[in-house]
């Protein structure tokens, strides 16, 4: 009998090129993912090597990070941003690659994009010059960041050089309840684990409460993986996957789907089969999450006091703690709830789906945003935009006060003018809450679309349980 | 790449955890299309105050970060994006060796990639170090790569563990993708034995 293997090892064994002593393992790359930010210096190097893009029918491009989310018949005011912007699309065309420009009907956030075309399938390699590539294991494909050099490396070859993953099953058992979602499981995981919890690892996510999960609560767990150090995450293929990914662009159609269907039904792990190293979590228990410091592993349920430093025993882990209350001014044992705030940022490729859109008009229907917040709402692709007007949620967020923008990364990553001000607050679907991520001195508190959408409504971070 | 060699050093302490790449290089700057001018802005939010003046207080700013070329940071160093202006900012500053007790994997990765040597010591040995350099701010290590050892001041050596491969692509100032471009036979019999699960220039 063969030995039994986890779903990482069978698409890992599935994609080694060649393994020689002394190197890493050769892998092939099934979709590279690419965009503005992370490229220009990679195609820069290829036109110094004189080389091309080996597989452009293996690769798609769009602009997100910086691009603004502006009405789209203005032009892009930085004009760094603009030189970046069409710099990328001049690339694409150069080499050959389909790309969505920053005009295109198809435009939004990398790992919004992939899935919503049906690019992204399961048993596949994906690589995108992101850490936020994991979203893609939502499908069971192994997805993973990579730098710059590393998208040098699979546009002129398609393939990477890596060292073979361990494995971490994350088991999520029970059920959420009301009002606490796919984002506060993945917070209290980084936050039980920490943020290095998962270096050198793959995440296999599986148990109850994870196969009830659609497939955009699913890449919001995959999603924030590297939040907790992994490279990547992954959840096997089910009923679910399938029919979300039936009839998407990309797709495979006819005999091509069900012989896709049938390769895919193969994938999850076996019976008996190993892991590295293994945690759980109970959803049962779950609460909303937030966070109060300054990495995404500094996370408690909403009604919890913030840690005390004098608790901690690691004197740099306590320092660090220190620094990071600090920073966000806060006061160690008291809870956030009814800590006033300035901002709300609905968005990001961890929470700017249909889904998540809905779950924060739910909250926001026949109310107002509170007059001292600003609240951003910025959909994950133009797809997406569409689609929330189709259903109305536009008319919901605008009669609340929030304002609707054109889709990308936005407040995410502050690299296209949305962004804090020094010393504001935000409660942000998105998943880093690193200093001055959202904006030079800016304050984040990382929590779900409910818990964003209810800290809006109430101008202070409140429970949303309250307001379903 | 040029090739790695041993080198002494002071050592610039900064002795923060999880130390971030938005902290290493703040994502406002990677609108660039370039690698240049990275190293004026390493650690730019906590190197200058609102006016863009150098905060005097700031290890950077001081006369002993001049030089220097290694960084000793805390635990868990380069954790978040997966941006590789993180080591393109540390190399254009002079750094060519970060010591930790952990490293984020896509930064240890990246740093690899650029000749800049992630380096992971125990605990005892890392808050010896700080330790160290608190009390002598000259205090001065050795790094050797080849024999993978850490010279501390007075002879005593730590090992230290490097993937090989990278290793080997330092000592020699090889890049990886000269490697992987001679394997064109394997990668074409690997796609000729599996067919493309996608077409992205079709759908
Ligand atoms: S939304 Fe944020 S995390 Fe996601 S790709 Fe954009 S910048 Fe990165």
């Amino acid at each position: 009998m063969p030995q039994p293997r986890t779903i990482i090892e069978k698409v890992w064994d599935a994609h080694v090129v060649k393994e020689e002593p002394g190197a890493p393992t050769l892998i092939y790359i099934d979709l590279h993912l690419v965009h503005e930010v992370t490229s220009p210096q990679a195609f820069e190097g290829l036109r110094e090597r004189g080389l091309k893009v080996r597989r452009p029918d293996l690769t798609f491009g769009t602009t997100d990070h910086s691009t603004p989310t502006t009405p789209r018949s203005l032009p892009i005011a930085d004009p760094v941003a603009r030189t970046q912007v069409e710099q990328f699309e001049k690339n694409c065309r150069e080499f050959g690659i389909p790309h969505f420009g920053f005009h295109s009907d198809g435009q939004g956030i990398v790992h919004v994009i992939g899935p919503e075309n049906g690019l992204t399938q399961p048993g596949m390699t994906v690589v995108c010059g992101d850490s936020h590539t994991a979203t893609h294991g939502a499908f069971g494909a192994l997805a993973f960041g990579i730098g710059t050099s590393q998208v040098e490396h699979v546009l002129a070859t398609q393939c990477l050089l890596q060292r073979k993953p361990k494995a971490y099953k994350v088991e999520v058992t029970g059920r959420l309840k009301p009002g606490v979602t796919a984002k506060d499981i993945i917070l209290a995981l980084i936050a039980k684990i920490g943020v290095g919890g998962g270096t050198g690892c793959v995440f296999e996510y599986c148990g109850p409460a994870i196969r009830a999960l659609s497939m955009e609560e699913r890449m919001t767990v995959c999603n924030m993986s590297i939040e907790a150090g992994a490279r990547a995450g992954l959840i096997a293929p089910d009923e679910t996957t399938f029919e979300y990914l039936h009839g998407r662009r990309f797709a495979p159609k006819g005999a091509d789907w069900d012989a896709a269907v049938e390769r895919w039904k193969k994938l999850p792990t076996d019976e008996g089969a190993a892991y590295d190293k293994q945690t759980s979590i109970d959803a049962d228990a779950l609460e909303p999450m937030i966070t109060y410091g300054t990495n995404p592993g500094m996370g408690i349920p909403i009604t919890a006091p913030v840690p005390s430093p004098e608790e901690v025993g690691d004197l740099l882990e306590r320092d660090s703690l220190k620094k990071a209350l600090e920073y966000m001014a806060l006061e160690p044992g008291r809870p956030l709830l009814g800590r006033p705030i300035d901002v709300v940022f609905i968005g990001s490729c961890t929470n700017s789906r249909m889904a998540d859109l809905r779950a924060a008009a739910e909250v926001l229907k026949g109310r107002k945003v509170a007059p001292n917040v600003r609240c951003l709402v910025v959909p994950g692709s133009q797809p997406i935009k569409r689609q929330a007007e189709a259903e109305g949620l536009d008319r919901i967020f605008k009669d609340a006060g929030a304002e609707w923008r054109e889709a990308g990364c936005s407040m995410c990553i502050a690299m296209n003018g949305d962004q804090l001000n020094p010393g504001q607050y935000a409660v942000s679907t998105s998943n880093r809450n690193f200093e001055g991520r959202q904006g030079k001195g800016g304050r984040t508190f990382l929590a779900s679309p409910l818990t964003a959408a209810a800290a809006a409504v109430a101008g202070k971070i409140a429970d949303p349980r309250e307001l379903l | 790449m040029k090739k790695f060699e041993t080198f002494s050093s002071r050592l610039v302490p900064l002795p923060v955890d999880n130390i971030d790449t938005d902290q290493i290089i703040p994502a406002r700057f990677l609108k660039t299309i370039s690698k240049a001018g990275l190293g004026d802005q390493l650690f730019y939010d906590w190197r200058y105050d609102a006016e863009g003046n150098p905060k005097p207080d700031f290890i950077l700013n001081q006369p002993r970060a001049k030089g220097a070329a290694i960084l000793l940071a805390g635990d868990n160093f380069g954790c978040g994006s997966s941006r590789e202006h993180a080591p393109w900012a540390l190399t254009q500053f002079g750094f060519r060796a970060v010591i930790s007790t952990s490293f984020a994997d896509i930064f240890k990765g990246n740093a690899l990639k650029n000749s800049l040597l992630p380096i992971e010591v125990p605990a005892e040995i890392h808050a010896e170090l700080f330790q160290k350099v608190d009390e002598n701010p000259d205090y001065e290590v050795t790094v050797d790569l080849a024999r993978q050892k850490l010279v501390l001041a007075g002879g005593r050596e730590v090992h230290f563990d490097v993937d090989p491969f990278a290793k080997q692509c330092m000592l020699e100032g090889i890049d990886e993708i000269g490697w992987i471009l001679k394997h064109e036979d394997d990668i074409r019999a690997y796609e000729a034995a599996h067919p493309a699960p996608i077409n992205t220039l079709a759908g």
